[in-house]
């Protein structure tokens, strides 16, 4: 004899806990860092944390104050980003130019491609001593180094961005008849696109640490000579405001980036930057 | 070895009566056509020519050389040997709609038209194809049917004499894929080009076309007339004995199928 049971009915999800109202994501989120700086706080003024090895956050914000006040750190960001502006024109252009004709063309590529993957191989930062021969102390070989560490980047994401465009839609926009000139405007540039601000990334990502780099030469000016200056008398807190500043600006130049992506990739549908 | 001359037959314009239709010179004329990929000749000495405004289906087994046909015919592949003479206004809808993602759907419509996108152009041919609603969406934002419908647009605003269909429906679920077959056969009433409709659904090919083409072994191995009637029925005795005869030379084998007789020249 079998029995057949009826079955039981369960409901589907278990039924979701009542719960006291939660924080907010964002307070929940911000509460870490807050409690971080909290703790570091604490032990600073425990005399834990000796003020010349890491001063408390609230000396630092102090120290930043002054720094505004007295218009020395405006002034060190107007030539730390004046350095990488100019840097990043010069390398951008040079990547951007270097990676349309390789990609477009194919002798440009065998004309390009090659040496720029042997000079890419070359770490940017060794490169200090050489550009110092040849450009001196000044700005230029700190511009140079910046420029030197933003082509590459650029080139590769640019390079690849191209020659990864979908060849079915290349041949689709052949049976429409679009020539050589329309092709590039209207398929190959739009699907390298993604690309491009891949490479622009990662190019603003390597200025700011060639610029760290190259500020450590001999710099009259600009956020490393900051550095240098408040090693020189023991600041401790000058260096350490310093290299928040340097964070922020990098943190900016991301937050650019993605703002870009925002508006020119506005159609992709993987698109997640929200 | 590319000796393939891809000529341009200068067609008449769209042709109204049937006499008319006999005296244009075809869409499409194919003699001695040959396609090797390596040793293998995927299309082997194929003859075909496609009437003024004739529709007709491309039948076969997957990798029967049907596509690769299709793509010599849109001028997609220049290394063949014979001759391949094809209309110069021709038009390709592809088994994927190939929209350019970074192009709102009424600009990828009038994509490589000549002079200026034109709007009103585009809004024309998407209200043909019953998207006219649609003109400013993305291509991500369409379903499955309304991105094909749209490379079918884009493909009729050209006005083609010869329109390359390679099974643009291959990939729709059955409701929307009987949808678009009635569109297709509107809108070719409406334009009259020659169409070369590539599928594997002999169904398909039995509803829609004028003329059906088994391909096999790198040559149309049998060619059908569809002399029924349109609309057409599934249930109609000849439709089934049709059916029967090009499901064989398909090499699936039908039950019942001996009932329906040797197939007829």
């Amino acid at each position: 004899m079998t029995e057949t049971s009826a079955p039981v009915l369960r409901p589907a999800a278990a039924r979701a806990r009542r719960r006291v109202p939660a924080p907010p994501r964002w307070l929940r989120k911000a509460s870490g860092p807050v409690l971080l700086l909290a703790l570091w706080q604490l032990a600073s003024a425990a005399g834990v944390l000796a003020p010349d090895v890491l001063p408390s956050p609230w000396a630092m914000a102090g120290t930043f104050g002054d720094l505004i006040g007295d218009g020395s750190l405006g002034e060190a960001m107007v030539s730390s980003l004046r350095r990488v502006a100019l840097g990043l024109a010069i390398g951008g252009a040079l990547g951007l130019l270097l990676a349309l004709a390789a990609g477009l063309s194919r002798l440009g590529e065998d004309l390009v491609d090659a040496p720029m993957q042997m000079l890419r191989t070359l770490p940017w930062a060794g490169m200090i001593p050489l550009f110092i021969i040849w450009f001196g102390i000044d700005e230029q070989p700190k511009i140079a180094l910046v420029a030197f560490a933003v082509a590459f980047p650029l080139y590769l994401n640019v390079y690849a961005g191209i020659r990864n465009v979908d060849t079915t839609l290349v041949e689709a926009a052949r049976t429409l008849g679009l020539g050589r000139p329309a092709m590039v405007r209207h398929v190959i540039l739009p699907g390298a696109a993604a690309g491009t601000l891949v490479g622009l990334r990662y190019a603003l990502g390597s200025a700011w640490l060639a610029l760290v780099f190259a500020e450590q030469v001999n710099a009259q000016s600009g956020i490393g000579y900051l550095i240098t200056h408040a090693r020189e008398v023991y600041r401790t807190d000058i260096v350490v405001v310093a290299l928040v500043v340097y964070a922020f600006l990098g943190l900016g130049a991301d937050v650019l980036v993605r703002l870009l992506e925002r508006t020119l990739l506005s159609w992709r549908p993987a698109f997640s930057g929200t | 070895m590319a000796t393939g001359l891809q000529r341009h037959l200068t067609t008449a314009p769209p042709a109204v009566g049937p006499d008319a239709r006999t005296a244009a010179p075809p869409a499409a004329r194919v003699r001695g056509l040959v396609r090797r990929f390596g040793e293998r000749a995927v299309i082997d000495h194929l003859d075909l020519e496609l009437a003024h405004g004739e529709f007709v289906a491309l039948l076969g087994a997957s990798g029967c050389g049907k596509s690769t046909l299709l793509r010599v015919l849109a001028g997609l592949d220049p290394e063949v040997e014979g001759e391949a003479e094809v209309a110069e206004r021709r038009a390709v809808a592809f088994q994927a709609p190939r929209l350019m993602p970074w192009k709102r759907v009424w600009r990828n419509v009038v994509l490589g038209l000549p002079g200026r996108a034109d709007r009103a152009v585009a809004d024309r041919a998407l209200a043909e194809v019953g998207l006219g609603h649609r003109a400013d969406a993305w291509p991500k934002d369409l379903s499955g049917g309304e991105a094909q419908r749209v490379s079918l647009a884009r493909a009729l605003v050209r006005r083609p004499d010869l329109l390359l269909l390679d099974e643009p429906f291959g990939a729709l679920d059955a409701l929307t894929r009987l949808k678009a077959q009635h569109l297709v056969i509107d809108l070719w009433r409406l334009h009259r080009p020659a169409v070369l409709f590539v599928t594997h659904d002999v169904d398909e090919a039995l509803l829609l076309a004028d003329r059906a083409l088994l391909m096999a072994d790198g040559g149309i191995a049998d060619e059908v007339r569809v002399g029924l009637p349109r609309p057409r029925e599934v249930t109609d005795p000849e439709f089934g004995r049709l059916r029967s005869r090009l499901l064989g030379g398909l090499g699936v084998a039908v039950p019942g199928a001996a009932d329906a007789g040797p197939p007829a020249p």
